[in-house]
C-alpha cells in the first residue's frame, strides 16, 4: 500500500443505480473482491513452486538468468478501458467531461449550479467519485440529474474500469456525462477514462501557483476553471498569475472565471460545453 | 501516490509474461519511466516490492531507467531538453513549449530464470 496517501488496490464500490445503494451493489463488489482472492491463491501457489525450483536451479547453468523483451505501457490495460469507453460515448451522442481539482475547490458546487441551468432542458447524468460516501451523489440527485456514486476506498482516483461499469447502469443517450473524479490534483492525471477533455478547477482560495506544483494534471486539461471568484475583492489572489502559470505548463489550456454563488461566468462555462458537444458529435 | 494501482498492473503485466514465456521467476524488472511523467520513482520502488508480494517477482529488484524530457519550443523552433514542465526553453526563456519526450511509463525487460 502507498505510504503516502494510503491509496491502494480493491475495495471499490460502486451503486447498483442511479439512486440508491443496495444489497445486489453489494454482492457484485464482494465478487470483485474474492476475484482478487483467487489471483492472489494463485501467485502464491507460483511461488512455493519457485522455492523448490531454486535448489535445483543453482547447479543448472543452462538455465541462468536471461533478460526477456517485453516494450510494454504500464498504463496499457487502462488504456485500452478508456478507448473502449471512448468509443461507446461516441456511438451514444454522449459528451464526457472529467471534473479534477484539489478537495474543496469546489466542483460539486459548481456541478450543482451547471446542472441548474442545463436541466431539464438538456440529457444529464454524473458519475461522482469520492474515497467515501454518497454525499455529493445526494447533492446531484437533488437537481434531478441521475447520478452514480462511485467509492474507491483506499484508491486515490477513478480508472476506465470503473466508469465503464458506471456508464453501462446510467443509460444516457445524447447528452452530457459529468464524471467528478476523487479530489486530488495527481493521481487522476494519470488515468485516461475515455472522456472528450478533462476540465480542471482551480479556485482563488488555493495558491497561484497550483498548476506549477501539480503540472501534470494542468497539462492534461482542455480547459481551467478558475472557481470562487466572488471571494476575490477579499483576497490577495492574483488571478492573472494563476492562468500565467497554467500556461506554462499547458500553453493551450482555455480559461473561464466562473462563481457558482454569483452565477458570473457560467454562461461562458455553458457555452464551452455546448461547443464541446458540438465537437464531439461531430467527430464522433 | 497512485503508485500502488500501477505496480498492481506491472505484476499483473508480469505473471502475463509468466504464463506465455513460461520462466519460472523475475530477479531484475526494468522499466522506463519520464521525467515529466506522474511518476515518483522512489514510491514506485516502493509500491513495488509490497505489490510483488507472492507473485514470480517477489524479491526481484526493481530498475528504474529515466528518461529525459524533450519539448518543442513553438517560439524558437527547437527541440530542447527540459528538467521538469513549467520551466522555460533553455535557449530563449519562452513557455510555449510542447512536450514531445519524457511522459513515458513502459516495461522493458524482464530479466528471468
Amino acid at each position: 500500500m502507498c505510504g503516502v496517501c494510503g491509496c491502494g488496490k480493491g475495495e471499490t464500490r460502486m451503486e447498483v443505480d442511479t439512486g440508491r445503494q443496495d444489497h445486489a451493489g453489494h454482492d457484485h463488489v464482494h465478487q470483485d473482491h474474492d476475484h482478487d482472492h483467487a489471483q492472489h491463491d494463485h501467485a502464491h501457489h507460483d511461488h512455493d513452486h519457485d522455492h523448490d525450483d531454486k535448489d535445483t536451479l543453482r547447479d543448472d547453468p543452462a538455465r541462468r538468468a536471461h533478460l526477456v523483451s517485453v516494450e510494454q505501457d504500464i498504463l496499457g490495460k487502462n488504456n485500452a478501458l478508456a478507448a473502449h469507453n471512448r468509443q461507446h460515448f461516441n456511438s451514444h451522442g454522449v459528451l464526457a467531461l472529467n471534473l479534477v481539482s484539489s478537495p474543496g475547490a469546489g466542483k460539486t458546487t459548481l456541478l450543482v449550479a451547471t446542472l441548474q441551468q442545463l436541466l431539464p432542458a438538456a440529457t444529464v447524468a454524473v458519475i461522482e467519485g469520492d474515497q467515501e460516501t454518497s454525499a455529493d451523489a445526494d447533492r446531484i440527485r437533488a437537481t434531478g440529474a441521475p447520478a452514480i456514486q462511485v467509492n474507491t476506498g483506499r484508491g486515490c482516483h477513478l480508472d476506465a474500469s470503473m466508469i465503464d461499469e458506471a456508464f453501462h447502469r446510467l443509460h444516457i443517450q445524447d447528452g452530457t456525462l459529468f464524471i467528478e473524479n476523487v479530489g486530488n490534483l495527481v493521481c487522476p492525471a494519470a488515468f485516461d477514462l475515455g472522456e472528450a477533455h478533462k476540465v480542471v478547477i482551480a479556485s482563488v482560495t488555493e495558491g497561484e501557483d497550483k498548476p506549477l506544483k501539480y503540472p501534470n494534471m494542468f497539462a492534461a486539461s482542455s480547459l481551467m476553471l478558475v472557481s470562487k471568484v466572488d471571494l476575490l475583492p477579499h483576497l490577495d489572489f492574483d488571478v492573472e498569475l494563476l492562468i500565467a502559470n497554467a500556461r506554462r505548463v499547458n500553453p493551450s489550456i482555455a480559461v473561464i472565471k466562473v462563481s457558482a454563488t454569483t452565477g458570473e461566468g457560467i454562461d461562458r462555462w455553458l457555452r464551452w460545453i455546448s461547443a464541446a458537444r458540438d465537437m464531439a458529435v461531430a467527430s464522433a | 501516490m497512485h503508485e500502488v494501482a500501477l505496480c498492481n498492473s506491472l505484476v499483473e503485466m508480469i505473471c502475463e509474461q509468466q504464463r506465455n514465456r513460461g520462466f519460472k521467476r523475475v530477479r531484475r524488472v526494468i522499466v522506463e519511466v519520464g521525467v515529466l511523467g506522474h511518476v515518483d520513482p522512489r514510491a514506485l520502488d516502493f509500491a513495488f516490492d509490497v505489490e510483488a508480494k507472492d507473485s514470480p517477482a517477489e524479491g526481484a529488484e526493481l530498475e528504474i531507467r529515466e528518461i529525459q524530457g524533450r519539448a518543442w519550443c513553438m517560439d524558437c523552433s527547437r527541440l530542447e531538453t527540459i528538467v521538469r514542465r513549467g520551466d522555460a526553453c533553455p535557449e530563449c526563456g519562452g513557455f510555449t513549449l510542447i512536450v514531445e519526450q519524457g511522459e513515458e511509463l513502459r516495461l522493458k525487460e524482464l530479466e528471468v530464470v
